[in-house]
């Protein structure tokens, strides 16, 4: 069985002038539970300003819950959610739309407004939280949309493009405000490998020149390495909910935590259980003993 | 239930706050929901009330024939529309056509995130959405109502006209003396009020949806369901508040 506790992170040497500034996001011993099932168990982390954060794990370890209780959407059972230093697990509807101007998100379904234009999904946010004109508004528009490699797209509809450029599309929608911090979900799982380089590169580039702070949730072992600074890894099974691993990509990668590595590796052998009895199933799952 | 009275208030704020607030709801998207509500619905409604209007001057006249009061018919025509049959067979018309594609359309957007792509955004889905939806359902429900009295009234016209000789200028006055303000205001009452159920059933029902493709097939059943039983108890209540008024 692997350890259960997690590598312990140091600063790596690239990344150290930003350990000493103050956390962008602060999460403190969170737990979420539904229905007596820990989904979330007494995870703590810190991302900082300019760091590309991968959050990892297995399907159903709870990486897209995390990330809905980071951007605000699910309430925690316990714990603290800070993001610029500012506690939102009691935000009301109204403070949290003031945090969330300040940042973006890509959905792992794209999640774009089947009923407006690529142009008018990317144009929305401009139009609700700023004062530009529409011309201006177009103008930012066809701004994002090149740097996604998209131009001229913007008077199809949603519909009428393809898986990935819906999500190249939902990237410039998540940009358009130029947010200091951007939330991936997902962002390159249904990409041809090409197009996934492309999208890595766009977050490095947002993260190493612009100073974006990126938190990304993937289970692409290629993509992470190429674009992540730091890496928490989540357990499943007996560690559902868990930080298993975390630390920057050289420490995550050398670590000989046999779980990891067979997340690493992608080996169908090795702890993290695919397949559970019934009796561990009702066990581990739902918390209860097999009747 | 804390659900719907909740949706009920939030649109009741934006209402009221919307106009002052720098980004209110957008008239656009008031008008692009009116269009698909109402103006969409006309050849629908059209038919529908027209057929009624014929079968009820058809009904009205073998019965009251044998009664020598055929010349009654029109007056039946009238006030059976005004103050039930059209508001009642409007808002059934709208809870299938309308009322049930917002609960679906909402629900889809719901299960494809939209809905919290929107809110992630900083952008209020009751301000984006709902309150468009709503405010085209409460104007064009009584319009749809006022049109679909007048159409019927063209197809009782019909009956009356050529099947039992009547003079045109004779059935229009058959229409109106008989019919009172009160029947016309208490007709448009019930459709606002109508209006307002369908609205909020639906948009309720579709934010509610969860579970993807079969949870929008259970929540457009629930709406259409909610709505018509909604609808014909608020009939009776507001039927007996203008009797016994």
């Amino acid at each position: 069985m692997p350890d259960t506790e997690p590598i312990k992170a140091s600063a790596p040497a690239s990344n150290a002038e930003s350990q000493d500034r103050k956390p962008i996001i602060e999460v403190t011993d969170l737990v979420r539970e539904f229905d007596g099932r820990t989904v979330l168990n007494g995870l703590s982390f810190t991302v900082h300003p300019g760091d590309t954060f991968i959050i990892m794990g297995g399907s159903g370890c709870g990486k897209s819950t995390l990330l809905r209780h980071i951007v605000g959407s699910l309430k925690p059972t316990s714990g603290s959610i800070k993001i610029f230093g500012e506690e939102i697990t009691g935000m009301d509807d109204h403070e949290l739309a003031l945090i969330r101007r300040r940042f973006g998100m890509l959905f792992q379904s794209s999640a774009l407004l089947q009923s407006l234009t690529v142009g008018e999904n990317v144009a929305l946010p401009i139009l609700e939280h700023s004062d530009v004109d529409e011309n201006i508004a177009s103008l930012m528009v066809k701004m994002k949309l090149e740097l996604v490699g998209l131009t001229g797209f913007e008077n199809l509809k949603p519909a009428e493009i393809s898986g990935g450029m819906r999500k190249r599309v939902a990237l410039a929608r998540a940009l358009a405000l130029d947010p200091e911090l951007i939330f991936s979900d997902e962002p390159t799982s249904g990409l041809d490998p090409v197009m996934t380089a492309v999208v890595d590169q766009l977050t490095q580039d947002l993260t190493r020149k612009l100073g974006v702070t990126a938190v990304v949730v993937t289970h692409d072992m290629t993509s992470a390495f190429r674009i992540g600074t730091r890496m928490i890894m989540l357990g499943t099974g007996p560690y559902q909910g868990k930080i298993v691993a975390e630390g920057s990509p050289e420490e995550i990668r050398d670590h000989p935590n046999p779980m990891l590595q067979q997340f690493i590796q992608g080996n169908a052998d090795g702890p993290i259980p695919l397949r559970l009895s019934k009796g561990d199933y009702l066990k581990t799952l739902l918390g209860r003993d097999e009747e | 239930m804390i659900n719907y009275l909740q949706l009920n208030l939030e649109i009741l704020y934006w209402l009221a706050a919307g106009p002052f607030k720098k980004k209110g709801f957008k008239s656009l998207h008031v008008f692009q929901q009116m269009m698909r509500i109402g103006v969409d619905a006309l050849p629908m409604v059209c038919l529908t009330t027209f057929s009624i209007g014929l079968t009820l001057a058809m009904q009205g006249a073998g019965t009251l024939e044998k009664m020598g009061a055929e010349q009654f018919v029109p007056n039946l025509v009238s006030i059976s529309l005004l103050r039930e049959l059209g508001p009642l067979l409007v808002a059934m018309i709208v809870i299938g056509r309308s009322g049930s594609s917002v609960t679906a359309e909402l629900g889809a957007m719901k299960v494809a995130e939209e809905i919290e792509a929107l809110e992630v955004m900083a952008i209020d889905p009751i301000r984006y959405l709902i309150v468009p939806r709503f405010l085209a359902m409460m104007i064009m429900v009584p319009a749809l109502t006022v049109f679909g009295n007048c159409v019927a009234m063209v197809g009782g016209w019909t009956i009356c006209h050529f099947a039992l000789d009547m003079s045109t200028p004779y059935y229009i006055v058959g229409l109106i003396e008989p019919a009172e303000l009160d029947d016309l205001y208490s007709g448009i009452v019930k459709s606002v009020a109508f209006a307002w159920l369908i609205a909020t059933i639906a948009c309720n029902s579709g934010l509610e949806v969860t579970g993807g493709a079969e949870g929008v097939g259970r929540a457009t059943t629930q709406s259409v369901v909610y709505s018509l039983l909604s609808v014909l108890i608020t009939n009776a209540i507001l039927t007996a508040f203008f009797f016994f008024l």
